[in-house]
Protein backbone atom coordinates (compact mmCIF):
# COMPACT_ATOMS: atom_id res chain seq x y z
CA UNK A 1 0.00 0.00 0.00
CA UNK A 2 1.22 3.46 -0.93
CA UNK A 3 1.50 5.38 2.32
CA UNK A 4 4.01 8.16 1.67
CA UNK A 5 2.86 11.75 1.93
CA UNK A 6 1.79 13.30 -1.36
CA UNK A 7 3.46 16.71 -1.40
CA UNK A 8 1.39 18.26 -4.20
CA UNK A 9 -1.84 17.23 -2.50
CA UNK A 10 -0.58 18.43 0.88
CA UNK A 11 0.30 21.84 -0.55
CA UNK A 12 -3.06 22.33 -2.29
CA UNK A 13 -4.98 21.13 0.79
CA UNK A 14 -3.01 23.46 3.07
CA UNK A 15 -3.53 26.47 0.81
CA UNK A 16 -7.28 25.85 0.46
CA UNK A 17 -7.72 25.26 4.20
CA UNK A 18 -5.76 28.42 5.06
CA UNK A 19 -7.79 30.38 2.50
CA UNK A 20 -10.96 29.11 4.17
CA UNK A 21 -9.67 30.20 7.59
CA UNK A 22 -8.84 33.69 6.24
CA UNK A 23 -12.23 34.03 4.49
CA UNK A 24 -14.00 32.87 7.63
CA UNK A 25 -12.02 35.25 9.87
CA UNK A 26 -12.93 38.28 7.77
CA UNK A 27 -16.33 36.88 6.71
CA UNK A 28 -17.35 36.62 10.34
CA UNK A 29 -16.18 40.23 10.78
CA UNK A 30 -13.07 39.24 12.72
CA UNK A 31 -14.93 36.51 14.61
CA UNK A 32 -17.59 38.96 15.81
CA UNK A 33 -20.30 36.81 14.17
CA UNK A 34 -18.61 33.54 15.00
CA UNK A 35 -20.56 31.33 17.39
CA UNK A 36 -18.10 29.94 20.00
CA UNK A 37 -20.53 27.12 20.81
CA UNK A 38 -19.64 25.68 17.40
CA UNK A 39 -15.87 25.59 17.94
CA UNK A 40 -15.67 21.76 17.88
CA UNK A 41 -17.69 21.70 14.66
CA UNK A 42 -15.35 24.33 13.19
CA UNK A 43 -12.30 22.10 13.65
CA UNK A 44 -14.22 19.12 12.28
CA UNK A 45 -15.22 21.12 9.20
CA UNK A 46 -11.68 22.39 8.61
CA UNK A 47 -10.31 18.86 8.91
CA UNK A 48 -12.95 17.57 6.48
CA UNK A 49 -11.97 20.32 4.04
CA UNK A 50 -8.26 19.59 4.39
CA UNK A 51 -8.74 15.80 4.16
CA UNK A 52 -11.24 16.08 1.32
CA UNK A 53 -8.98 18.29 -0.79
CA UNK A 54 -5.95 16.14 0.01
CA UNK A 55 -7.64 12.91 -1.04
CA UNK A 56 -9.18 14.59 -4.09
CA UNK A 57 -5.73 15.71 -5.23
CA UNK A 58 -4.20 12.26 -4.62
CA UNK A 59 -7.13 10.76 -6.53
CA UNK A 60 -6.69 13.19 -9.44
CA UNK A 61 -3.07 12.11 -9.84
CA UNK A 62 -4.08 8.57 -10.82
CA UNK A 63 -3.55 8.29 -14.61
CA UNK A 64 -7.18 7.44 -15.59
CA UNK A 65 -8.63 10.11 -13.30
CA UNK A 66 -6.19 12.74 -14.52
CA UNK A 67 -7.02 11.87 -18.14
CA UNK A 68 -10.74 12.48 -17.55
CA UNK A 69 -10.12 15.63 -15.50
CA UNK A 70 -7.77 17.10 -18.10
CA UNK A 71 -10.01 16.19 -21.06
CA UNK A 72 -13.17 17.53 -19.39
CA UNK A 73 -11.76 21.01 -18.84
CA UNK A 74 -9.99 20.93 -22.21
CA UNK A 75 -13.37 20.32 -23.91
CA UNK A 76 -15.27 22.81 -21.77
CA UNK A 77 -12.83 25.60 -22.57
CA UNK A 78 -12.43 24.81 -26.26
CA UNK A 79 -14.80 25.88 -29.02
CA UNK A 80 -18.39 26.43 -27.99
CA UNK A 81 -17.76 27.37 -24.36
CA UNK A 82 -21.32 28.46 -23.54
CA UNK A 83 -22.86 25.33 -25.10
CA UNK A 84 -20.62 23.25 -22.86
CA UNK A 85 -21.38 25.42 -19.86
CA UNK A 86 -25.11 24.95 -20.44
CA UNK A 87 -24.64 21.18 -20.76
CA UNK A 88 -22.51 21.16 -17.59
CA UNK A 89 -25.20 23.05 -15.65
CA UNK A 90 -28.11 21.02 -17.04
CA UNK A 91 -26.38 17.69 -16.43
CA UNK A 92 -25.41 18.78 -12.89
CA UNK A 93 -29.01 19.62 -12.03
CA UNK A 94 -30.22 16.33 -13.51
CA UNK A 95 -27.59 13.99 -12.11
CA UNK A 96 -26.15 15.73 -9.04
CA UNK A 97 -29.15 17.58 -7.64
CA UNK A 98 -31.77 14.99 -8.68
CA UNK A 99 -29.52 11.91 -9.08
CA UNK A 100 -31.61 10.94 -12.09
CA UNK A 101 -29.27 8.03 -12.96
CA UNK A 102 -30.52 6.13 -9.89
CA UNK A 103 -34.15 6.16 -11.09
CA UNK A 104 -33.73 3.27 -13.60
CA UNK A 105 -31.99 1.23 -10.90
CA UNK A 106 -35.19 1.36 -8.83
CA UNK A 107 -37.94 3.91 -8.26
CA UNK A 108 -37.97 3.47 -4.48
CA UNK A 109 -34.17 3.53 -4.41
CA UNK A 110 -34.22 6.83 -6.24
CA UNK A 111 -36.81 8.38 -3.93
CA UNK A 112 -34.85 7.22 -0.87
CA UNK A 113 -31.54 8.45 -2.26
CA UNK A 114 -33.09 11.75 -3.30
CA UNK A 115 -34.46 12.31 0.22
CA UNK A 116 -31.16 11.31 1.82
CA UNK A 117 -29.04 13.41 -0.54
CA UNK A 118 -31.34 16.44 -0.39
CA UNK A 119 -31.39 16.29 3.42
CA UNK A 120 -27.60 16.03 3.56
CA UNK A 121 -26.89 18.72 0.98
CA UNK A 122 -29.38 21.17 2.50
CA UNK A 123 -27.91 20.49 5.95
CA UNK A 124 -24.40 21.13 4.57
CA UNK A 125 -25.57 24.37 2.98
CA UNK A 126 -26.94 25.56 6.33
CA UNK A 127 -24.48 24.25 8.88
CA UNK A 128 -21.16 24.84 7.13
CA UNK A 129 -21.68 28.61 6.61
CA UNK A 130 -23.10 28.85 10.17
CA UNK A 131 -20.09 27.02 11.63
CA UNK A 132 -17.61 29.17 9.71
CA UNK A 133 -19.42 32.33 10.82
CA UNK A 134 -20.41 33.28 7.26
CA UNK A 135 -24.08 33.42 8.17
CA UNK A 136 -25.54 34.89 11.33
CA UNK A 137 -28.90 36.18 12.53
CA UNK A 138 -29.51 39.49 14.29
CA UNK A 139 -32.54 41.06 15.88
CA UNK A 140 -33.59 44.44 14.52
CA UNK A 141 -32.74 46.89 17.35
CA UNK A 142 -35.70 49.20 16.63
CA UNK A 143 -38.44 46.55 16.77
CA UNK A 144 -36.68 44.66 19.57
CA UNK A 145 -37.22 47.52 22.05
CA UNK A 146 -40.81 48.27 21.03
CA UNK A 147 -43.20 45.87 22.80
CA UNK A 148 -46.05 46.93 20.52
CA UNK A 149 -44.55 45.66 17.25
CA UNK A 150 -43.58 42.24 15.93
CA UNK A 151 -39.88 41.80 16.22
CA UNK A 152 -37.90 41.71 13.01
CA UNK A 153 -35.07 39.28 12.42
CA UNK A 154 -32.22 39.70 9.93
CA UNK A 155 -30.22 37.01 8.20
CA UNK A 156 -26.71 38.20 7.31
CA UNK A 157 -24.21 36.69 4.91
CA UNK A 158 -20.56 37.71 5.46
CA UNK A 159 -22.00 40.42 7.69
CA UNK A 160 -24.20 41.85 4.91
CA UNK A 161 -27.93 41.77 5.46
CA UNK A 162 -29.56 39.50 2.86
CA UNK A 163 -33.09 39.00 4.16
CA UNK A 164 -35.44 39.84 7.00
CA UNK A 165 -38.45 38.10 8.46
CA UNK A 166 -40.85 38.61 11.32
CA UNK A 167 -40.53 36.49 14.43
CA UNK A 168 -43.47 34.13 14.80
CA UNK A 169 -44.16 34.15 11.04
CA UNK A 170 -44.40 31.04 8.87
CA UNK A 171 -41.08 32.03 7.27
CA UNK A 172 -39.43 32.18 10.71
CA UNK A 173 -40.84 28.77 11.59
CA UNK A 174 -39.53 27.24 8.35
CA UNK A 175 -36.08 28.84 8.66
CA UNK A 176 -35.52 28.12 12.35
CA UNK A 177 -36.52 24.49 11.82
CA UNK A 178 -34.67 23.99 8.54
CA UNK A 179 -32.40 21.35 10.05
CA UNK A 180 -35.44 19.53 11.45
CA UNK A 181 -36.82 19.14 7.93
CA UNK A 182 -33.39 17.95 6.75
CA UNK A 183 -33.26 15.38 9.58
CA UNK A 184 -36.59 13.86 8.59
CA UNK A 185 -35.49 13.58 4.95
CA UNK A 186 -32.23 11.89 5.98
CA UNK A 187 -33.97 9.51 8.41
CA UNK A 188 -36.52 8.45 5.77
CA UNK A 189 -33.83 7.78 3.18
CA UNK A 190 -31.34 6.12 5.53
CA UNK A 191 -33.95 3.81 7.06
CA UNK A 192 -35.02 2.67 3.57
CA UNK A 193 -31.42 1.84 2.66
CA UNK A 194 -30.83 0.17 6.02
CA UNK A 195 -33.81 -2.14 5.44
CA UNK A 196 -32.62 -2.81 1.89
CA UNK A 197 -29.13 -3.70 3.08
CA UNK A 198 -30.53 -6.09 5.68
CA UNK A 199 -32.91 -7.89 3.30
CA UNK A 200 -31.27 -7.91 -0.17
CA UNK A 201 -29.30 -11.15 -0.51
CA UNK A 202 -26.88 -9.69 -3.06
CA UNK A 203 -26.03 -6.76 -0.81
CA UNK A 204 -25.69 -8.97 2.27
CA UNK A 205 -23.08 -11.02 0.39
CA UNK A 206 -20.94 -8.09 -0.72
CA UNK A 207 -21.39 -5.27 1.81
CA UNK A 208 -19.07 -4.46 4.69
CA UNK A 209 -20.02 -3.03 8.06
CA UNK A 210 -17.68 -0.04 7.95
CA UNK A 211 -18.14 0.61 4.24
CA UNK A 212 -21.91 0.36 3.92
CA UNK A 213 -23.78 0.02 7.21
CA UNK A 214 -21.82 2.33 9.50
CA UNK A 215 -22.37 5.39 7.24
CA UNK A 216 -26.14 4.82 7.43
CA UNK A 217 -26.04 4.26 11.20
CA UNK A 218 -24.01 7.45 11.61
CA UNK A 219 -26.48 9.47 9.50
CA UNK A 220 -29.39 8.12 11.54
CA UNK A 221 -27.64 8.96 14.86
CA UNK A 222 -26.87 12.48 13.62
CA UNK A 223 -30.44 13.07 12.49
CA UNK A 224 -32.15 11.55 15.53
CA UNK A 225 -29.99 13.45 18.04
CA UNK A 226 -30.38 16.59 15.93
CA UNK A 227 -34.15 16.24 16.10
CA UNK A 228 -33.78 15.46 19.81
CA UNK A 229 -32.11 18.83 20.39
CA UNK A 230 -35.17 20.59 19.04
CA UNK A 231 -37.81 18.29 20.53
CA UNK A 232 -36.08 18.24 23.92
CA UNK A 233 -36.80 21.91 24.55
CA UNK A 234 -39.96 22.10 22.46
CA UNK A 235 -41.83 19.14 23.95
CA UNK A 236 -39.75 17.56 26.72
CA UNK A 237 -38.96 20.50 28.99
CA UNK A 238 -35.26 20.24 28.12
CA UNK A 239 -34.96 16.64 29.21
CA UNK A 240 -31.82 14.82 27.97
CA UNK A 241 -30.66 17.94 26.15
CA UNK A 242 -27.03 17.58 27.24
CA UNK A 243 -26.95 13.96 26.15
CA UNK A 244 -28.41 14.91 22.75
CA UNK A 245 -25.97 17.80 22.34
CA UNK A 246 -22.89 15.71 23.15
CA UNK A 247 -23.95 12.68 21.07
CA UNK A 248 -24.86 14.95 18.17
CA UNK A 249 -21.52 16.74 18.30
CA UNK A 250 -19.52 13.50 18.50
CA UNK A 251 -21.42 11.84 15.63
CA UNK A 252 -21.25 14.93 13.41
CA UNK A 253 -17.52 15.36 14.00
CA UNK A 254 -16.94 11.66 13.27
CA UNK A 255 -18.94 12.12 10.06
CA UNK A 256 -16.90 15.18 9.04
CA UNK A 257 -13.56 13.57 9.79
CA UNK A 258 -14.63 10.47 7.87
CA UNK A 259 -15.80 12.25 4.68
CA UNK A 260 -12.40 12.07 2.95
CA UNK A 261 -11.85 8.38 3.67
CA UNK A 262 -15.07 6.43 3.62
CA UNK A 263 -18.29 6.04 1.69
CA UNK A 264 -19.12 9.75 1.93
CA UNK A 265 -16.27 10.53 -0.46
CA UNK A 266 -18.61 9.49 -3.28
CA UNK A 267 -20.37 12.83 -2.76
CA UNK A 268 -17.14 14.56 -3.78
CA UNK A 269 -16.37 12.06 -6.57
CA UNK A 270 -19.77 12.12 -8.25
CA UNK A 271 -19.26 15.26 -10.40
CA UNK A 272 -16.72 13.20 -12.38
CA UNK A 273 -19.75 11.56 -13.98
CA UNK A 274 -20.57 14.87 -15.69
CA UNK A 275 -17.00 14.90 -17.03
CA UNK A 276 -17.44 11.37 -18.40
CA UNK A 277 -20.62 12.50 -20.20
CA UNK A 278 -18.87 15.48 -21.82
CA UNK A 279 -15.98 13.20 -22.78
CA UNK A 280 -18.30 10.78 -24.54
CA UNK A 281 -20.29 13.56 -26.24
CA UNK A 282 -17.16 15.25 -27.57
CA UNK A 283 -15.62 11.91 -28.55
CA UNK A 284 -18.66 11.03 -30.66
CA UNK A 285 -18.25 14.28 -32.58
CA UNK A 286 -14.65 13.32 -33.33
CA UNK A 287 -15.49 9.84 -34.64
CA UNK A 288 -16.07 6.26 -33.61
CA UNK A 289 -13.66 3.35 -33.46
CA UNK A 290 -14.59 0.30 -35.58
CA UNK A 291 -13.73 -3.18 -34.35
CA UNK A 292 -11.54 -5.08 -36.86
CA UNK A 293 -13.35 -8.31 -35.91
CA UNK A 294 -17.03 -7.34 -35.85
CA UNK A 295 -16.70 -4.44 -38.29
CA UNK A 296 -18.93 -2.32 -36.08
CA UNK A 297 -18.43 0.93 -34.20
CA UNK A 298 -18.15 0.20 -30.46
CA UNK A 299 -16.57 3.23 -28.73
CA UNK A 300 -15.19 6.65 -29.54
CA UNK A 301 -11.76 6.64 -31.16
CA UNK A 302 -10.72 9.23 -28.57
CA UNK A 303 -11.55 6.77 -25.78
CA UNK A 304 -9.62 3.91 -27.40
CA UNK A 305 -6.57 6.12 -28.01
CA UNK A 306 -6.65 7.61 -24.51
CA UNK A 307 -6.94 4.15 -22.98
CA UNK A 308 -3.82 3.05 -24.84
CA UNK A 309 -1.98 5.95 -23.17
CA UNK A 310 -3.49 5.29 -19.74
CA UNK A 311 -2.75 1.54 -19.81
CA UNK A 312 0.85 2.30 -20.82
CA UNK A 313 1.14 4.75 -17.92
CA UNK A 314 -0.14 2.02 -15.60
CA UNK A 315 2.44 -0.48 -16.86
CA UNK A 316 0.31 -2.49 -19.30
CA UNK A 317 1.28 -2.92 -22.94
CA UNK A 318 -1.30 -4.43 -25.28
CA UNK A 319 0.66 -3.56 -28.43
CA UNK A 320 0.55 -6.37 -31.01
CA UNK A 321 3.32 -7.55 -33.30
CA UNK A 322 1.80 -5.71 -36.28
CA UNK A 323 1.88 -2.41 -34.40
CA UNK A 324 -1.85 -2.29 -33.69
CA UNK A 325 -3.28 -2.96 -30.22
CA UNK A 326 -5.49 -5.53 -28.53
CA UNK A 327 -7.44 -2.48 -27.33
CA UNK A 328 -8.48 -1.76 -30.95
CA UNK A 329 -10.91 -4.67 -30.66
CA UNK A 330 -14.42 -4.37 -29.24
CA UNK A 331 -15.39 -6.47 -26.19
CA UNK A 332 -17.17 -8.96 -28.49
CA UNK A 333 -14.16 -9.00 -30.81
CA UNK A 334 -11.86 -9.78 -27.88
CA UNK A 335 -14.05 -12.67 -26.75
CA UNK A 336 -14.11 -14.11 -30.27
CA UNK A 337 -10.34 -13.74 -30.63
CA UNK A 338 -9.85 -15.69 -27.43
CA UNK A 339 -12.19 -18.46 -28.66
CA UNK A 340 -10.41 -18.59 -32.03
CA UNK A 341 -6.99 -18.80 -30.39
CA UNK A 342 -8.33 -21.54 -28.14
CA UNK A 343 -9.74 -23.46 -31.13
CA UNK A 344 -6.39 -23.18 -32.92
CA UNK A 345 -4.54 -24.46 -29.85
CA UNK A 346 -6.99 -27.37 -29.58
CA UNK A 347 -6.59 -28.18 -33.31
CA UNK A 348 -2.80 -28.08 -32.99
CA UNK A 349 -3.13 -30.39 -29.99
CA UNK A 350 -4.88 -32.88 -32.28
CA UNK A 351 -8.15 -33.09 -30.37
CA UNK A 352 -11.00 -30.60 -30.01
CA UNK A 353 -11.79 -31.87 -26.52
CA UNK A 354 -9.62 -33.53 -23.97
CA UNK B 1 -17.85 -9.93 2.96
CA UNK B 2 -16.20 -10.33 6.35
CA UNK B 3 -17.47 -13.75 7.36
CA UNK B 4 -17.49 -16.18 4.47
CA UNK B 5 -17.38 -19.89 3.72
CA UNK B 6 -15.47 -19.37 0.47
CA UNK B 7 -13.78 -22.61 -0.57
CA UNK B 8 -10.25 -21.83 -1.69
CA UNK B 9 -9.68 -25.31 -3.14
CA UNK B 10 -12.50 -24.79 -5.66
CA UNK B 11 -11.58 -23.26 -9.02
CA UNK B 12 -13.26 -22.28 -12.24
CA UNK B 13 -12.36 -24.19 -15.43
CA UNK B 14 -13.62 -22.99 -18.82
CA UNK B 15 -13.48 -24.89 -22.11
CA UNK B 16 -15.13 -22.82 -24.82
CA UNK B 17 -14.84 -25.60 -27.43
CA UNK B 18 -17.42 -27.47 -25.38
CA UNK B 19 -19.88 -24.55 -25.53
CA UNK B 20 -22.99 -25.59 -27.47
CA UNK B 21 -24.64 -22.16 -27.30
CA UNK B 22 -27.67 -23.38 -25.32
CA UNK B 23 -27.59 -20.25 -23.15
CA UNK B 24 -28.63 -22.14 -20.02
CA UNK B 25 -25.83 -20.23 -18.27
CA UNK B 26 -27.42 -16.93 -19.30
CA UNK B 27 -30.67 -17.92 -17.64
CA UNK B 28 -28.84 -19.21 -14.56
CA UNK B 29 -26.69 -16.08 -14.35
CA UNK B 30 -29.84 -14.00 -14.02
CA UNK B 31 -30.55 -15.88 -10.79
CA UNK B 32 -27.47 -14.36 -9.19
CA UNK B 33 -28.43 -12.01 -6.36
CA UNK B 34 -25.28 -9.93 -6.63
CA UNK B 35 -26.13 -8.99 -10.24
CA UNK B 36 -29.57 -7.81 -9.22
CA UNK B 37 -31.02 -10.67 -11.29
CA UNK B 38 -29.42 -9.48 -14.48
CA UNK B 39 -27.47 -11.88 -16.69
CA UNK B 40 -23.80 -10.96 -16.96
CA UNK B 41 -22.34 -13.98 -18.77
CA UNK B 42 -21.45 -13.65 -22.45
CA UNK B 43 -22.42 -16.25 -25.06
CA UNK B 44 -21.74 -15.17 -28.61
CA UNK B 45 -21.04 -16.63 -32.03
CA UNK B 46 -17.36 -16.52 -32.89
CA UNK B 47 -17.72 -15.99 -36.65
CA UNK B 48 -21.35 -16.44 -37.56
CA UNK B 49 -20.74 -16.25 -41.32
CA UNK B 50 -18.55 -19.34 -41.42
CA UNK B 51 -19.23 -21.27 -38.22
CA UNK B 52 -21.89 -22.10 -35.66
CA UNK B 53 -19.23 -22.12 -32.94
CA UNK B 54 -20.26 -20.17 -29.88
CA UNK B 55 -18.02 -18.98 -27.09
CA UNK B 56 -18.77 -18.45 -23.44
CA UNK B 57 -17.04 -15.87 -21.28
CA UNK B 58 -17.12 -15.34 -17.55
CA UNK B 59 -14.95 -12.82 -15.73
CA UNK B 60 -11.45 -14.30 -15.60
CA UNK B 61 -10.64 -12.50 -12.30
CA UNK B 62 -7.15 -11.30 -13.28
CA UNK B 63 -4.35 -11.29 -10.70
CA UNK B 64 -3.63 -7.67 -11.65
CA UNK B 65 -7.05 -6.57 -12.96
CA UNK B 66 -6.72 -3.99 -15.76
CA UNK B 67 -10.37 -2.99 -15.23
CA UNK B 68 -9.67 -1.91 -11.64
CA UNK B 69 -6.44 -0.14 -12.58
CA UNK B 70 -8.03 1.94 -15.38
CA UNK B 71 -11.08 2.83 -13.26
CA UNK B 72 -10.93 6.59 -12.61
CA UNK B 73 -13.31 6.28 -9.66
CA UNK B 74 -11.67 3.42 -7.69
CA UNK B 75 -14.95 1.54 -8.07
CA UNK B 76 -13.58 -1.95 -8.78
CA UNK B 77 -11.84 -3.97 -6.08
CA UNK B 78 -10.24 -7.37 -5.72
CA UNK B 79 -10.78 -9.24 -2.47
CA UNK B 80 -8.52 -11.59 -0.48
CA UNK B 81 -9.81 -14.61 -2.42
CA UNK B 82 -8.81 -13.00 -5.74
CA UNK B 83 -12.41 -12.28 -6.76
CA UNK B 84 -12.64 -9.04 -8.73
CA UNK B 85 -15.91 -7.43 -7.72
CA UNK B 86 -18.41 -5.58 -9.86
CA UNK B 87 -18.39 -1.78 -9.69
CA UNK B 88 -19.26 -0.12 -6.41
CA UNK B 89 -22.62 1.48 -7.26
CA UNK B 90 -21.88 4.64 -5.28
CA UNK B 91 -18.55 5.24 -6.99
CA UNK B 92 -18.93 4.06 -10.60
CA UNK B 93 -19.31 7.04 -12.94
CA UNK B 94 -20.18 4.93 -15.98
CA UNK B 95 -17.17 6.00 -18.05
CA UNK B 96 -16.64 2.53 -19.66
CA UNK B 97 -12.86 2.53 -19.19
CA UNK B 98 -13.09 -1.00 -17.74
CA UNK B 99 -15.36 -2.19 -20.58
CA UNK B 100 -12.85 -1.09 -23.21
CA UNK B 101 -9.67 -2.07 -21.35
CA UNK B 102 -10.60 -5.60 -20.20
CA UNK B 103 -8.54 -7.94 -22.44
CA UNK B 104 -11.30 -10.57 -22.24
CA UNK B 105 -14.21 -8.23 -23.09
CA UNK B 106 -16.09 -8.95 -19.87
CA UNK B 107 -17.52 -5.82 -18.16
CA UNK B 108 -20.85 -4.50 -19.44
CA UNK B 109 -21.84 -0.85 -19.41
CA UNK B 110 -25.50 -0.70 -18.48
CA UNK B 111 -26.46 2.52 -20.25
CA UNK B 112 -29.78 2.79 -18.43
CA UNK B 113 -28.08 2.71 -15.03
CA UNK B 114 -25.04 4.73 -16.23
CA UNK B 115 -22.97 2.08 -14.49
CA UNK B 116 -20.72 -0.89 -15.20
CA UNK B 117 -21.75 -4.39 -14.16
CA UNK B 118 -19.87 -7.64 -14.43
CA UNK B 119 -19.61 -11.24 -13.25
CA UNK B 120 -18.31 -11.53 -9.70
CA UNK B 121 -18.32 -15.31 -9.70
CA UNK B 122 -21.74 -15.38 -7.99
CA UNK B 123 -20.22 -14.03 -4.81
CA UNK B 124 -23.48 -14.58 -2.93
CA UNK B 125 -23.07 -18.30 -3.66
CA UNK B 126 -19.27 -18.81 -3.73
CA UNK B 127 -18.88 -16.92 -0.44
CA UNK B 128 -21.31 -19.46 1.03
CA UNK B 129 -19.32 -22.41 -0.33
CA UNK B 130 -21.62 -23.02 -3.32
CA UNK B 131 -20.84 -23.17 -7.05
CA UNK B 132 -21.54 -20.25 -9.40
CA UNK B 133 -24.95 -20.54 -11.06
CA UNK B 134 -23.61 -20.91 -14.63
CA UNK B 135 -21.35 -23.83 -13.70
CA UNK B 136 -24.23 -25.68 -12.04
CA UNK B 137 -26.35 -25.70 -15.21
CA UNK B 138 -23.84 -26.05 -18.07
CA UNK B 139 -24.83 -29.32 -19.77
CA UNK B 140 -21.57 -29.76 -21.70
CA UNK B 141 -19.22 -28.71 -18.88
CA UNK B 142 -17.81 -25.86 -20.88
CA UNK B 143 -18.11 -24.18 -17.49
CA UNK B 144 -16.91 -26.27 -14.57
CA UNK B 145 -16.37 -25.30 -10.94
CA UNK B 146 -14.61 -27.76 -8.69
CA UNK B 147 -11.24 -28.93 -7.43
CA UNK B 148 -8.07 -29.53 -9.48
CA UNK B 149 -8.32 -33.25 -8.66
CA UNK B 150 -11.82 -33.43 -10.09
CA UNK B 151 -10.90 -31.72 -13.35
CA UNK B 152 -7.73 -33.78 -13.87
CA UNK B 153 -9.77 -36.95 -13.37
CA UNK B 154 -12.45 -35.77 -15.83
CA UNK B 155 -10.05 -34.34 -18.44
CA UNK B 156 -6.87 -36.43 -18.36
CA UNK B 157 -5.74 -35.09 -21.74
CA UNK B 158 -6.07 -31.39 -20.84
CA UNK B 159 -4.18 -28.94 -18.69
CA UNK B 160 -5.72 -25.92 -16.95
CA UNK B 161 -3.96 -22.75 -18.12
CA UNK B 162 -4.27 -19.30 -16.57
CA UNK B 163 -1.64 -17.36 -18.53
CA UNK B 164 -2.71 -15.36 -21.57
CA UNK B 165 -0.57 -13.39 -23.99
CA UNK B 166 -2.02 -10.34 -25.72
CA UNK B 167 0.82 -8.93 -27.84
CA UNK B 168 3.39 -7.55 -25.40
CA UNK B 169 1.18 -8.13 -22.38
CA UNK B 170 0.99 -11.31 -20.30
CA UNK B 171 -2.11 -11.60 -18.11
CA UNK B 172 -2.54 -14.21 -15.38
CA UNK B 173 -5.97 -15.03 -14.02
CA UNK B 174 -7.79 -16.84 -11.23
CA UNK B 175 -10.06 -18.61 -13.74
CA UNK B 176 -8.49 -21.38 -15.87
CA UNK B 177 -8.99 -22.39 -19.49
CA UNK B 178 -8.69 -26.06 -20.43
CA UNK B 179 -5.92 -26.49 -23.02
CA UNK B 180 -4.16 -29.46 -24.67
CA UNK B 181 -2.05 -31.40 -22.17
CA UNK B 182 1.29 -29.76 -21.45
CA UNK B 183 0.23 -26.24 -22.50
CA UNK B 184 1.55 -23.40 -20.37
CA UNK B 185 -0.18 -20.41 -21.91
CA UNK B 186 -2.61 -19.23 -24.57
CA UNK B 187 -1.32 -16.75 -27.13
CA UNK B 188 -4.32 -14.80 -28.35
CA UNK B 189 -2.95 -13.01 -31.42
Amino acid sequence: MHTSLNKKALLVALVVTLACVVISFYGSRKLQNFDPALIAYLFGTLFALFGGIYRYCVWLQRPPTWMYFRRTWQFVFSGSFFVHLYYLAADSVKNLLFQRFIYPRGKKRWIAHFLLATGCMAAFAITIPLTLGWINFTLDPATALDPGTTRLYYANFFGFQVMSFKLGSVMAFLIFHALTWCSWLVIAGAVFFMVRRMTNAGLIATQTFEGDLLPLILLIIISVTGLGLNYSYAFMKGMAYDFMAVTHAISVILFLVWIPFGKFFHIIQRPAQIGAHIYKKEGMKRGMAVCPHTGQAFATQLHVDDLKTVTQQLGFDFTLENGSSHLDFSPEGKRSLLAKAHLQARQEGGNLFG
Amino acid sequence: MEVTAYKTDMEFFVDMQRCIGCKACEMACAECETNGHQSMIHVNYVERAVSIQTTVQVCMHCDDPVCARVCPADAISKDDFGVVHSANTARCIGCSNCVMACPFGVPIKEEKYDMMMKCNMCYDRTSAGKKPMCATVCPSQALFYGTREEISRMRPNSTPVNTFIFGQQTVTTKVNIMMPKGSTHLKVH
